[in-house]
Formats: structure tokens, C-alpha cells, sequence
């Protein structure tokens, strides 16, 4: 199965979709340990995709969404960002607007509640 | 191979001729960095798309020579 139709696969049969570096248990960098704490804060259910543990998916999601980096979030089969987005819509409220929008599950925190 | 906070300004205006970029070296490594960046270009972009724009200036370093660069992108006010 080529790498994009794994990929596509894999943004499909899950709601929630991080690739990133290491697992939601133990992020190895930075950047996808930041979108692990928000989606955790956010008690977000998702699949971690490690990309270390494949170069082929490594090299393969950069193409697939034509962003250079990880971490990637997909919600839903669309590409979101990577952490300064993702952050960034956290903190404006748009990311929990977004979650909702597309009926994924998730706990809006108490300072969010209007 | 690290590279230069210049470099990565020059590079960004090169495609973004009219952009304000001002860049942090976060780990003062050449290797981390902080950027905001202010361009016409990016209005009635989303985020996203305005990213893309800056990585697409940056040709294929980001990620590679370019290892982590923290990006705040913004229409001019």
C-alpha cells in the first residue's frame, strides 16, 4: 500500500490524528509535547502516530500535508497545524470552537465556559 | 548544520519582499529560533496557509538545516 493511501487510511479511521516524535506517553521533543499537554488538557481522545519509528511515515507526512515538520494534527482527516498553530488556536479558544464544530468529544475547561 | 538568524530573514524577504521579520535565537545554537513575521501576503490567509508561505521561502531547510523555528505570522495592522 503506497504511503499516502496509508496515511489517508489512518487520518480517516480516526477522529484525532498526532504524528509526532516519541509517543502521548513520552513525547521526545518539545513541540509534540506541547500539542500532547494541550490535547491531554483538553482530555482530546487521539492516536499518536510515531514518527521515529518509521522514516517512511516520517518522510511521507511531510508530503502528504505539505508541511515541513512535526508534530501534525489532523481532526477529522483535515491537517490543523503543527504546534504554533495548534497552540496558538488553544489559547484563542478557536482550537476547542473547531473540536466542537466537527463533534469531536472533549472537556472544555472551566475559564472557557461562557 | 545550524544556520544563521540573517540568513533565514534574507531568505523569507527573497520571497516576502515586503516583510518584517524579526528573529530570536532561542538556544543561541543557530539552531532555534523564534520568528515573527509581518507581510501584505498573508492577508485573508488562515494561519496555516501563512506558515506555509514562510516555509515555502525557507526552500527545503526547514526541518532539515533549520531544525526548530517557532513562527508568529501576521498581516500588517
Amino acid at each position: 500500500m503506497a504511503i499516502h493511501d496509508k496515511l489517508q487510511s489512518i487520518v480517516e479511521e480516526n477522529e484525532v490524528v498526532l504524528f509526532m516524535k516519541g509517543t502521548p506517553d513520552f513525547p521526545q521533543c518539545g513541540f509534540s509535547g506541547q500539542v500532547v499537554q494541550i490535547l491531554n488538557y483538553l482530555d482530546v481522545k487521539y492516536k499518536g502516530i510515531n514518527c521515529l519509528e518509521s522514516d517512511e511515515i516520517r518522510q511521507g507526512v511531510k508530503e502528504f500535508s505539505n508541511w515541513p515538520t512535526l508534530p501534525q494534527l489532523y481532526l477529522k482527516g483535515e491537517f490543523v497545524g503543527g504546534c504554533d498553530i495548534v497552540r496558538e488556536m488553544f489559547q484563542s479558544g478557536e482550537l476547542a470552537a473547531v473540536l466542537s464544530e466537527k463533534g469531536i468529544a472533549f472537556k472544555a475547561p472551566a475559564a472557557m465556559k461562557a | 548544520m545550524p544556520m544563521p538568524a540573517a540568513e533565514i530573514a534574507r531568505m523569507i524577504k527573497q520571497s516576502l519582499p515586503d516583510a518584517e521579520v524579526e528573529i530570536r535565537d532561542l538556544a543561541g545554537d543557530d539552531n532555534h529560533f523564534a520568528a515573527v513575521v509581518v507581510s501584505s501576503a498573508f492577508v485573508g490567509k488562515s494561519k496555516l496557509q501563512q506558515h506555509q508561505l514562510v516555509y515555502k521561502a525557507l526552500g527545503g531547510t526547514m526541518g532539515g538545516a533549520l531544525h526548530a523555528l517557532q513562527l508568529q505570522t501576521m498581516p500588517p495592522k
